[in-house]
């Protein structure tokens, strides 16, 4: 199936938009809004490689993760939402360029992968790039739960991306599954396991 | 009947229904006999080999296919089974005297099948999937509900999941090499995530800092099992990968990045050891050191480091579940097992604490215990190939030695006229004083260990050849 180049690049732009998103957003709620549409887009790309039945395992998953950590979330109640910091490395502006950073150099390497994984359509290198790479600038600028469950889940839809146009076992699909919802699982206990600290923290 | 069945689903199903039973007694009994009769059944039940007479004919099948892939366990896995049952169930028995079997048995069986699972998948690679899969049940087992979230905790998942796409892409680069074997930059590249994926996984240098943080933060008991499975399923996995592929197996590069990596691990844990104040991660860096000398001797690249490597199973399992317990039962003491808190503990504690000081000196390789003949060949068979790679390792144990000293001397400075009592209840009193004359035994007899161990090498049929 051929794809109109511009319609490839939505999922990316998509992608561009939450991945950023997910690292400048304070509020849990945008967070996880954040990530139920990075799915949809990561969804989107795995398409391109995948039947759409085998395919919509990735959004069902992602979703699943997202409820289970919003339902936690919820019922943990409305603790203050975190402030915002303007100090290096903390600040917004860090953020953002450390974002545009990570998005020059999977720029810079997609051709490198192209290379390496033959037949994969630059869109998906690209959107698989991109979540891996700010779901490691994530797990590196926060030390709270839920952002680094939100940050394990970006780099693992990112390499799922990847790893989904050389590689449909069903087996994998479901094992990774597992591990995505078996993430947000560790992620809910770990939260309720820390309201108070959390609260502590943002006051 | 089948293997896999009877050694992966049914104790992962068994793990899930003990998290009915709330009674630790009951826990205990239930799942250490389940451990141990899966330990008798794989040393005395040969898979795939067909048993009985004409008339009555049995065979234990060694292959379960699930969705397309299989989970193979032949003959050669049974000592192994045996030793990670029997062991298993030396820790389940041990985590009643601590009040922990609610918390250990029914995740530590389910975790314990699925590693089981991660040396019996095949495609090989799809291990890394199931050892995550272990880790993430490891969450609610080392960290209770009323009890906050460390550091430790988060970078032990952060690491561990870093390391399944790092090997799934290795493994599917590496089969590319072998359908274009001359491929310079794919080994390169394949090596490399290779080698970072098994630095997360095994808690390579440096990638080792959650093990002192989990100690510090959760029972020791608890991590201390993980810390026992979770490095000796990852190696074996990670032989796996040097066994089927040559290009790794005889590159003199990944041998000396491999040897580089366990001697910085065992030189920095030692070094670390040397100057530590909390037990338990003294205990954490003792467990970083066994896994830099498991990596030293698949470095060695001969037959005697793979022979090494399964030498150290036994030693390595008993002196880490030993220490744990011994520690665990400080720990019940005190606040926090500082120096400073357990000063002249071994007056009150005389069993835990020489339990522990046993424990650190036979992972420090001291004379005599079970510890020490796996050492001395490990730096025998180092001197062969570099006497001042030798040095480096004697100071790697020599550190862990001066942590067992410092141990014994906090432990047994008191005031003068402090009197002797001991404090452990009979089953730690039992588990701990069986557990040192065990250590003892092997420093004296380690050939009582070779009935399990001399057919393991065959798990890997071209590595060490």
């Amino acid at each position: 199936m051929t794809i109109p180049t511009f319609i490839s690049w939505i999922p990316v732009g998509l992608l561009l938009v939450t991945s950023i998103g997910l690292l400048l957003s304070r509020d849990w709620r945008w967070n996880l809004g954040f990530l139920a549409a990075q799915y949809l887009g990561m969804f989107w790309l795995v398409t391109f490689h995948w039947p759409f039945g085998l395919a919509s395992i990735k959004l069902v998953t992602g979703w699943m993760a997202t409820a289970t950590l919003g339902v936690t979330r919820l019922e943990m109640g409305d603790t203050p939402t975190e402030p915002e910091s303007t100090q290096m490395p903390q600040g917004r502006f860090f953020r953002l360029l450390a974002a545009s950073i990570v998005a020059i150099l999977v720029i810079a390497s997609t051709p490198q992968v192209e290379t390496i994984i033959p037949g994969i359509s630059r869109p998906v290198i690209i959107g698989g790039l991109l979540l891996a790479g700010m779901g490691l600038l994530h797990l590196g600028l926060t030390a709270e739960v839920l952002r680094v469950i939100l940050g394990l889940l970006t780099v693992m839809a990112g390499f799922e991306l990847l790893y989904a146009t050389v590689e449909t076992s069903i087996l994998l699909a479901g094992l990774l599954s597992i591990v995505n919802l078996g993430l947000a699982l560790a992620g809910a206990y770990l939260m309720t396991a820390a309201p108070s600290e959390e609260a502590e923290e943002f006051e | 009947m089948n293997a896999p069945i009877l050694w992966i689903f049914l104790p992962l199903a068994l793990g899930g229904f003990l998290l009915l039973f709330r009674h630790e007694r009951v826990l205990t009994i239930l799942g250490g006999t389940s451990v141990l009769v899966l330990s008798l059944l794989a040393m005395l039940i040969p898979i795939d080999v067909a048993l009985g007479s004409d008339a009555f004919s049995f065979k234990l099948a060694g292959s379960l296919n699930v969705l397309g892939r299989s989970f193979v366990l032949e003959t050669a896995d049974g000592p192994l089974l045996a030793i990670l049952y029997g062991l298993a169930a030396m820790w389940f028995f041990g985590a009643e005297s601590l009040g922990l079997a609610r918390r250990l048995i029914p995740l530590g069986l389910a975790i314990l099948s699925l590693l089981v699972a991660a040396i019996a998948v095949r495609p090989f690679l799809f291990a890394a999937v199931f050892i995550e899969i272990a880790v993430l049940l490891s969450v609610p087992m080392l960290l209770p509900p009323s009890q906050r979230p460390g550091r430790g905790i988060l970078r032990y998942l952060i690491f561990q999941t870093l390391a399944v796409p790092f090997i799934l892409l290795a493994g599917w680069l590496l089969t590319g090499l072998e359908t274009s074997p001359g491929d310079v930059t794919l080994t390169i590249q394949s090596t490399a995530m290779l080698a970072l994926g098994f630095a997360f996984l095994l808690a390579v240098f440096p990638f080792y800092t959650w093990i002192p943080m989990l100690m510090e933060e959760s029972p020791p008991y608890l991590v201390g099992f993980l810390l026992w499975l979770l490095p000796q399923t990852t190696a074996l996995f990670a032989m796996g990968f040097l066994d089927r592929y040559p290009f790794l197996r005889l590159s003199t590069e990944l041998l000396d990045a491999l040897r580089a990596a366990g001697l910085l691990m065992v030189i920095s844990a030692g070094l670390w050891a040397m100057f530590q104040r909390h037990l338990g991660r003294l205990m954490g860096y003792a467990a970083v050191a066994e896994t830099g000398f498991l990596l030293i001797a698949l470095s060695l690249g001969t037959a005697n480091g793979i022979q090494l490597v399964f030498l150290q199973i036994i030693p390595r399992g008993l002196g880490l579940a030993v220490w744990a317990l011994s520690l665990s039962t400080i720990q019940s003491h005190t606040d926090t097992p500082r120096f400073s808190n357990v000063q002249g503990m071994a007056r009150i504690l005389p069993f835990a604490s020489a339990g522990v000081v046993f424990a650190n000196l036979s992972v420090a390789g001291f004379p005599l215990l079970a510890g020490f003949p796996v050492r001395m060949a490990l730096l025998e068979s180092l001197a062969r190939q570099s006497l001042g790679l030798t040095l480096w390792l004697a100071l790697g144990l020599l550190g862990l030695t001066v942590g067992a000293v410092r141990t014994l001397a906090v432990t047994t400075l008191s005031e003068a006229e402090a009197g002797w009592s001991s404090r452990e209840t009979r089953t730690q009193f039992v588990l701990i004083a069986l557990g040192v004359l065990a250590l003892i035994v092997l420093g004296f007899f380690p050939q009582a260990s070779q009935f399990l161990l001399k057919n393991l090498p065959a798990l890997f049929e071209n590595l060490g050849q």
